[in-house]
């Protein structure tokens, strides 16, 4: 390990880092010019999901898991019913895909525009949070308002509410938007098409940092579309799993500086999350999401962890555009009162699989007479947790002839731009099926 | 001289922090309340941190020990202390876990490492501090919020709606959902969220809480009517209400 002899001694301890989701530290020691100790630990209260799920009726399931993370509460929703659905064999209709699908884009975009306007950009723009970016850039925050505004919507719309959805269950939904409401939906989608431009045109000025360690990046994959919903496991290294061997790829293990647990697959660490999906999919992504990435610079397999949200960018065009596509679907076929494909059994194991904001999410249920009997999640922070910790080390000993603080705001920086919600992470372990 | 703006802060224990991103979603409509409060403390949103609040909000159930300390600090600064959402109301989801042992929830999830994470039954905030209001629900609803937080600047506590859901949903003029062989526990239920989850064809999981006398025998025999057990009742029970439905019934956790 290199160190320079100018600043022999750093000791960096970020109590609960802020503009994250959760409760996180950054604890970074370095003696005589070494790097002695470099951890990301998480602090959070477990709350012991896993262990809820037992003994409940399966159709309880994606209310309950949606409570384990507000931002992602329709991918946790929606990946707990994929797994339900998987476990009791239903089969879902075209509307419900499509309805569930456009749902998911609300989400995406709520957090990747929460993301990259409220807790990222104030660090290019050098303030503590949005708050002063009120007064200071007005423009700015009224259009994160507008475009956040919307994705909200779009989950109202179909599902009641973003936090925490109320019309989907499994095998479709109990409520259903009207075609005036998807009208209003299309219009105001075309309508924002300038705002994303903007968005585009606010990253093409900041200044990302240069810092590039390579590693493995996983992400669903379809062969005909960007894939959010289902799919297989697929790495930039090599390799594609079926969802039902997760675990050969997610080999979580504990660490005692952190209620989280890690993964790891063919390294020591790999990378979930808007950029793994951009790295792994890149090719399926929307023309216009495609122009964007060239215009903001971002090329396939992309090793720079700070260009996270600049792939969030990515993905809020190719959202914006693919909800407009589906709006356009769902208004030409019509939407009609539909009752809940049923379960062709009572029994059952099944693992669900989405790509939500931070990465791909893992639900697996077993399910005995209608009750759940064992569950397992694997979230997309413990996947990512290992790699953050990687990039930190490599990171540090490349800036120590800065000054603390300028170290810690890049370390902060860095593990923002994983955009760790750690609330969920807390949780999981051994599958054990009894 | 400008008269100074009362400072807030926001805190979160074990929660999913959806109740705070409510209140980050409330102010897409009401920016002015930005200009009539100072955050000094909001951890999710900002990185400043200030300790010289008035009003606190508490987001989240106490579920360890080394929590209460937190709180009784929070507590002892602030004038006023708000709990926040369902978890720190009620206890909410945290405390569904509470009816199984504690030792077998920590293997469970924890395997072999379970000592290395330190817990205990979840409960409300209430339990742990005293409480001077609360802004119900799973999440909190934004109107309600925003009301709460005009009332509480013109230093007036607000107040719970004491009737029960099923008065806000008939005036809806919703189908109710136990016509479509669906449990709701709308009956029991505090009114307040514009009784969303029947309006989108779904029975109310109790997120807001009981009314404070529930009518448990007219429950069961609405339920006993439509021809339903009083399992399917015990399961709804348990998602929100765990902890109140266990002091109902005097149980300890275990
Ligand atoms: S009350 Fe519900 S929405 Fe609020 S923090 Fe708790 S789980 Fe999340
Ligand atoms: S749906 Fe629920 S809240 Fe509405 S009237 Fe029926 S029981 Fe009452
Ligand atoms: S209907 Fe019931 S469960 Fe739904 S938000 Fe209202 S109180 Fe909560």
């Amino acid at each position: 390990m290199t160190g320079t002899t100018l600043t022999p001694d750093i000791a960096i301890d970020v109590h609960h880092i802020t503009r994250v989701e959760g409760h996180g530290n950054i604890v970074v020691d370095v003696e005589k010019g070494e790097l002695k100790r470099c951890e990301l630990q998480i602090v959070e209260a477990p709350r012991f999901f896993e262990a809820m799920l037992r003994g409940r009726p399966y159709g309880q399931a994606s209310h309950l898991t949606s409570r384990i993370c507000g931002i992602c509460a329709v991918g946790h929703a929606t990946t707990s019913l994929r797994a339900t659905e998987t476990a009791l064999g239903v089969e879902l209709s075209e509307q419900t895909i499509l309805l569930r699908k456009l749902n998911f884009y609300g989400e995406i975009l709520d957090s990747h525009i929460l993301h990259v306007y409220m807790l990222v950009a104030p660090d290019f723009l050098g303030v503590g949070s949005v708050i002063p970016l009120a007064t200071s850039a007005p423009d700015v925050v009224l259009r994160a308002l507008r475009m956040k505004k919307l994705s909200g919507d779009i989950c109202a719309v179909i599902a009641g509410r973003h936090t925490h959805p109320i019309a989907m269950t499994v095998g479709g939904f109990t409520h259903f938007p009207t075609m005036e409401k998807l009208e209003q939906l299309r219009e105001r989608l075309e309508a924002v098409r300038a705002d994303v431009d903007e968005t585009v045109a606010l990253f093409q000025t900041l200044q990302i940092p240069d810092f590039e360690r390579e590693t493995e990046h996983i992400a669903l994959h379809k062969p005909d579309e960007y894939a959010f919903i289902d799919g297989v496991i697929k790495s930039t290294d090599s390799g594609e799993w079926p969802l039902d061997r997760y675990l050969e790829v997610t080999n979580e293990y504990m660490v005692p500086h952190s209620t989280a647990k890690r993964a790891r697959n063919q390294r020591e660490a790999y990378a979930v999350g808007a950029m793994a999906r951009v790295n792994v999919n890149y090719d399926l992504l929307h023309p216009k999401a495609k122009e964007a990435a060239v215009a903001l610079g971002l090329k396939p397999v992309c090793h720079n962890p700070y260009m996270i949200s600049v792939a969030q960018v990515v993905e809020i065009v190719h959202a914006i555009e693919d909800s407009i596509v589906l709006t356009d679907a769902l208004l030409k076929r019509g939407v009609e009162w539909e009752e809940p494909a049923p379960p062709a059994r009572l029994s059952g194991e099944g693992v669900g699989s989405c790509e939500v904001p931070r990465g791909i999410l893992f639900h697996h249920y077993k399910i005995e007479d209608g009750l759940i009997v064992g569950a397992n999640g694997v979230i997309p922070t413990t996947q990512n947790l290992q790699n953050a910790e990687e990039d930190m080390r490599a990171l540090v000993p490349t800036i120590l002839d800065r000054s603390q603080e300028e170290i810690t705001l890049a370390l902060e920086m860095l593990v923002r731009a994983y955009d760790p919600c750690i609330s969920c992470s807390t949780h999981l372990l051994d599958v054990r099926f009894e | 001289m400008t008269q100074q703006k009362p400072k807030i802060a926001f805190f979160d224990f074990a929660s999913c922090e959806g109740c705070q991103l409510t209140v980050i979603d409330s102010l897409q409509t009401n920016l002015e309340l930005l200009n009539a409060v100072e955050i000094v403390n909001f951890r999710e949103a900002m990185s400043e941190k200030g300790q010289d609040y008035q009003i606190a909000f508490i987001e989240g159930s106490c579920s360890r020990k080394s929590d209460e300390a937190r709180l009784q600090a929070i507590r002892e600064q602030a004038d006023i202390v708000v709990a926040l959402g369902a978890c720190a109301h009620l206890g909410g989801v945290n405390a569904v876990r509470n009816r199984q042992p504690l030792e077998d929830v920590r293997t469970y999830v924890y395997g072999n490492k379970a000592d290395w994470y330190e817990t205990y039954p979840a409960r409300p905030i209430s339990q742990v501090i005293t409480v001077d209001a609360t802004i119900p629900g799973c999440p909190i609803d934004r109107d309600e919020f925003i009301a709460s937080v005009k009332m509480l600047l013109q230093g007036r506590i607000p107040k719970l709606p004491e009737t029960p859901l099923c008065v806000e949903c008939k005036l809806l003029e919703n189908q109710c959902v136990y016509t479509m062989g669906k449990v709701c526990l709308g009956p029991i239920v505090r009114a307040g969220c514009k009784a969303i989850c029947p309006s989108f064809g779904d029975g109310c999981e109790g997120c807001r809480g009981l009314v404070s006398e529930p009518n448990m025998e007219s429950l069961k025999q609405v339920m006993a009517e439509h021809g339903m057990a009083d399992q399917d009742i015990s399961h709804k029970l348990d998602l929100f209400l765990t902890y109140q439905m266990m002091n109902l019934e005097n149980e300890e956790p275990k």
